[in-house]
């Protein structure tokens, strides 16, 4: 090796970047792949409570949710407890059987996430549980932060 | 079709691919960007199914329903007794692994039911408390149950037993978690 030394110091010291845009282009194939695309702007203020007792929810695609929360508007100022499915607020609660339904026949696994605001009444929960039930939407989640360390 | 161009001494048509690069990563950047990594985490349930007008409800003995009872001020009623939500944990694990011995509580884990009952102004994070509770209650016995069958934790039996070999998972077949979320009492 060191007979050679002198050669080897002409050889080029550039990075071979012929392959970076492919290597780019699988990374970006990656994201393409793996992104849900943002999905919708939330007009009722969910702040989630806290528990331990917790499981994350891997198949991102299968997961619907519905907020319940008092409304956001204008100012910060907050109005009262509404539901909101998707982009809509939801007027009539009756309404979240038929939303539901036509959910479970395109994904017969769907979980409902239910995102709820921790000042929200029981009330509210259990009429949308109740819709829920009707549409058969069994599998629910409540959405939950990790518990911090007291 | 190279040659005949090099013959009339016209370089060859080619698209410049140093910008390639760049291009791709502004792509993934936007990607990068507009990805939510953040996974949903929260408690699993299981709604009960749609009751059938004309079909009763099975019977249950009272025995095997724990009930706990959470008013509007996020205050426990544990069988009808004042308690805390620190408390709960403790006795859903004397409820369930009873095995018939203490009258007041279940006869055998196989039975052994919870009932979470809650007002309409109950606020939702004392439900969510309660809850979690109870739950908590239920990973403790399947962390030891998992211990004396020689595993570290649940989690690890999960991972070796029912995930690797897909066999059933006899800790929850054996301990089964049937939360009941009662409906409030019409008034």
């Amino acid at each position: 090796m060191s007979t050679h030394f002198k050669k080897k110091a002409k050889t080029k010291e550039d990075i071979p970047t012929a392959s970076l845009p492919d290597i780019i282009f699988m990374l970006l194939i990656f994201f393409m792949v793996s992104t849900v695309l943002r999905e919708q702007t939330v007009q009722v203020r969910t702040i989630l409570p806290q528990a331990e007792a917790i499981s994350k929810i891997e198949q991102k695609r299968l997961v619907s949710y519905v907020w319940i929360g008092p409304m956001k508007l204008d100012g910060n100022r907050l109005g009262e407890t509404a539901v909101q499915i998707d982009d809509a607020l939801i007027e009539d609660v009756g309404t979240i059987r038929t939303v539901m339904y036509r959910k479970l026949v395109e994904q017969p696994r769907l979980i409902v996430s239910l995102r709820v605001d921790e000042t929200s009444e029981m009330g509210k929960v259990l009429d949308v549980q109740q819709e829920l039930r009707e549409a058969n939407t069994l599998r629910i989640n409540y959405s939950t932060k990790r518990q911090l360390a007291n | 079709m190279g040659k005949l161009m090099q013959k009339r001494g016209r370089k060859e048509a080619e698209i410049p691919t140093s910008s390639m690069a760049d291009i791709a990563f502004l792509l993934l950047i936007f990607f990068l960007v507009t990805t939510t990594i953040d996974v949903d985490t929260g408690i699993g349930m299981v709604l009960p199914p749609k009751l059938e007008e004309d079909v009763e409800p099975p019977p249950i003995k009272e025995r095997n329903v724990l009930k706990i009872l959470v008013n509007e001020q996020g205050m426990v009623l544990v069988e009808d007794e004042p308690s805390s939500v620190q408390l709960i944990r403790d006795v859903v694990k004397t409820h369930v692994l009873n095995n018939g011995q203490d009258p007041r509580y279940a006869e055998s884990p196989g039975n052994a039911l919870v009932s979470i009952k809650t007002s309409r102004e109950t606020p939702y994070n004392a439900y969510v408390d309660v809850l979690d509770e109870v739950w908590m209650g239920y990973f403790e016995m399947w962390d030891s149950e998992a211990r004396s069958l020689g595993y570290e934790n649940y989690q690890q039996y999960v991972d070796v037993v029912v995930e690797g070999q897909d066999a059933d998972n006899a800790i929850r077949e054996k301990i089964k978690a049937q939360i009941s979320i009662a409906e409030p009492d019409q008034n």
